[in-house]
């Protein structure tokens, strides 16, 4: 465990490289800006497969220790079958949006310097960077840091307009992010008071069912929560998510989220996969399902689209919540259906990422290409933009979990973990924020797809390629269900610390 | 044992001053003062596990130092990002 395995270099060009660029785009500035990002997407992407090749080859996680210091004293970063899934899918988002704004956030001719292109693809590359770092992080105090950078990173693009009202979302998404920062980095002490490491692998050894340990989970968990948006701690997110430009929503919704909702499940699952209080899970698992009922409905109730894509993923958070209850070992009487409600709790964060990101950049598209986005003023908008409206389509099936899509894999997954673990209230949770989810993708795509007026005016024209770079990103959503499930596994089942010792009585 | 306690006040403090001031810059410095009881915390926590012959454990006074820089940066972007915020309210408001 503690030495480096082969391939453990790649971990450190997985986190540097992105890094590297951020630093070498701020000296060049400018326009060189946007080619470094260019050239670092195939080169990061095609990094993010090879880690993923080595782990489903070997079967067993990829290391590297730092300097060669083994912990406790040392820092080590590790690679498991959840880590390399979730680099795969950070690739694939992070390409789409890059191919989606470089013609947005194009260097100007006859500009030497604009303020927001520079931003935007420096924070992009920083963005990556930090979430690579919270993929592979192997030790809490790393995962803080890496935590607070992807904060850093993203709030600025939040408020990449300059206007009033992003700056005040920027503003309440920073505070909430410190205070829940805060509270992890609490969490963390008392964690290394009481055990004196902070490496997951040998905390998980360590830690004992006793008060310290409850107040700093506790303590973690609920500034880990403040940062993934789950309801009651939501306040901030539908303002941030659609203030941003389409292309930062994206990044935000279908990605950023995900990093703090990574540390809980690394928590829960890696630190303390036997002791996790049934009661607590429970209690996550309540917020989640009142996170998916309220998002829901108040995605209903919103007449512009781009807040009713933000309030659909606060209601798509909420899924990831039941992971807890249902794939936790302390309930439910066989372990397989844990397995199988972990994997679909993987998929369910997986596919939302995917499918979030094409519908918030198939939202701007439409808003570019409208000049608004009131759905009220949508009808006859299928024959103007089809295959946007497609892609809205096909990313919308992944959020209600029709089939093929991922969304199916992971909501059927989850239900099916729910009723064979006999805690039916979560599959009624689940079958309802399916129909709501239903509900408000159907609300955007009537009044595209009836006839409305003939020529609907358009105030800008957008170009085919990104309908297809959108159209591309959402049909990977719906891919993502035809991956068969037995390969599926090995996300679950390689490097969970514990699994094999809790599955003995 | 008293800087413990200190430290656990000043997290009480803030988070109070956090959750229930409205004003951004309040909130800013209320954060202050969380992240000067955690850091308090972490000198505890230095202090108490120092067994073999060392002044205190190096290893949490480490991570205090790197938790000091990220406070600051975030203090100093918090504070920039309500300074523009100002700057862009008073241009409205002309």
């Amino acid at each position: 465990m503690s030495a480096a395995t082969p391939g453990g270099f790649l971990l450190v060009l997985a986190i540097m490289l992105p890094m590297a660029g951020v630093l070498l785009a701020l000296l060049l500035g400018g326009r060189h800006a946007e080619r470094v990002v260019m050239a670092l997407l195939p080169v990061s992407g095609l990094i993010a497969v090879a880690i993923a090749v080595v782990v489903w080859r070997t079967g067993a996680p990829v290391a590297y220790v730092m300097g060669g210091w083994a912990p406790p004293l040392g820092v080590v970063f590790r690679a498991d079958g959840l880590s390399a899934a979730m680099l795969l899918t950070t690739a694939v988002v992070v390409c789409a949006i890059a191919l989606f704004a470089r013609p947005v956030f194009a260097a100007m001719e006859g500009v030497a310097e604009a303020r927001a292109p520079l931003v935007f693809w420096v924070l992009l590359i920083a963005v990556w960077g930090a979430l690579n770092a919270i993929w592979l992080g192997g030790d809490l105090f790393t995962l803080y840091v890496a935590l607070e950078l992807l904060t850093f990173g993203a709030m600025p693009l939040v408020c990449l307009d300059g206007q009033a009202e992003t700056l005040r979302a920027a503003l309440r998404y920073l505070l909430f992010a410190l205070l829940g920062s805060a509270l992890y980095l609490l969490g963390v002490v008392l964690l290394y008071g009481a055990y004196g490491t902070l490496d997951i692998g040998l905390l998980a050894g360590r830690v004992r069912d006793e008060p310290a340990l409850w107040i700093a989970a506790a303590l973690m968990t609920a500034g880990l929560i403040a940062k993934t948006a789950l309801f009651p701690l939501h306040l901030w997110l539908p303002p941030a998510h659609a203030g941003a430009p389409a292309a930062a929503s994206a990044l935000l919704s279908g990605l950023v989220v995900k990093g703090s909702f990574f540390l809980i499940v690394r928590l829960w699952f890696n630190v303390m996969p036997a002791l996790a209080n049934p009661w607590a899970a429970q209690m996550l698992g309540v917020l989640g399902a009142a996170a998916i009922i309220f998002g829901s409905v108040l995605a209903l109730r919103q007449a512009r689209l781009k807040l009713l894509v933000a309030y659909s993923t606060v209601a798509q958070i909420g899924y990831l919540f039941l992971l807890f209850p249902l794939a936790s070992n302390a309930i439910g009487p066989a372990l397989s259906w844990n397995g199988i409600a972990w994997t679909g709790g993987v998929i369910q964060a997986m596919s939302h990422a995917v499918a979030k990101a094409a519908m918030f950049m198939a939202a701007g598209l439409i808003g570019e290409a409208l000049g608004h986005d009131r759905i009220a003023g949508f009808g006859g908008l299928g024959r103007v933009l089809p295959m946007t409206v497609l892609a809205f389509g096909i990313s919308g099936m992944s959020l209600m979990g029709l089939p093929p899509s991922g969304g199916f894999m992971a909501k059927a997954m989850l239900l099916a973990a729910a009723v064979g673990e006999g805690q039916w209230w979560w599959a009624v949770v689940i079958l309802l924020g399916g129909v709501l989810a239903a509900g408000y993708v159907f609300r955007v795509l009537m009044p595209a797809l009836a006839g409305g007026e003939l020529a609907l005016p358009l105030c800008a024209t957008v170009s085919r390629r990104r309908e297809a770079v959108v159209l591309a990103l959402a049909l990977c959503a719906l891919l993502l269900g035809l991956v068969p499930v037995r390969p599926s596994e090995w996300l679950s089942q390689i490097g969970r610390v514990g699994a094999a010792q809790v599955s003995a009585p | 044992m008293l800087f413990g306690l200190v430290g656990a006040a000043l997290v009480g403090l803030g988070l109070f001053g956090v959750v229930v001031h409205p004003h951004p810059l309040r909130k800013i410095l209320a954060f202050n003062l969380l992240g000067g009881g955690v850091f308090l915390l972490f000198g505890v926590i230095a202090r108490r596990g120092a067994a073999a012959g060392l002044e205190g454990d190096p290893v949490p006074q480490a991570l205090v130092i790197t938790g000091i820089v990220v406070a600051f940066s975030a203090t100093a972007l918090a504070v920039a990002l309500v300074r523009r915020l100002f700057q862009v309210m008073d241009g409205a408001d002309r």
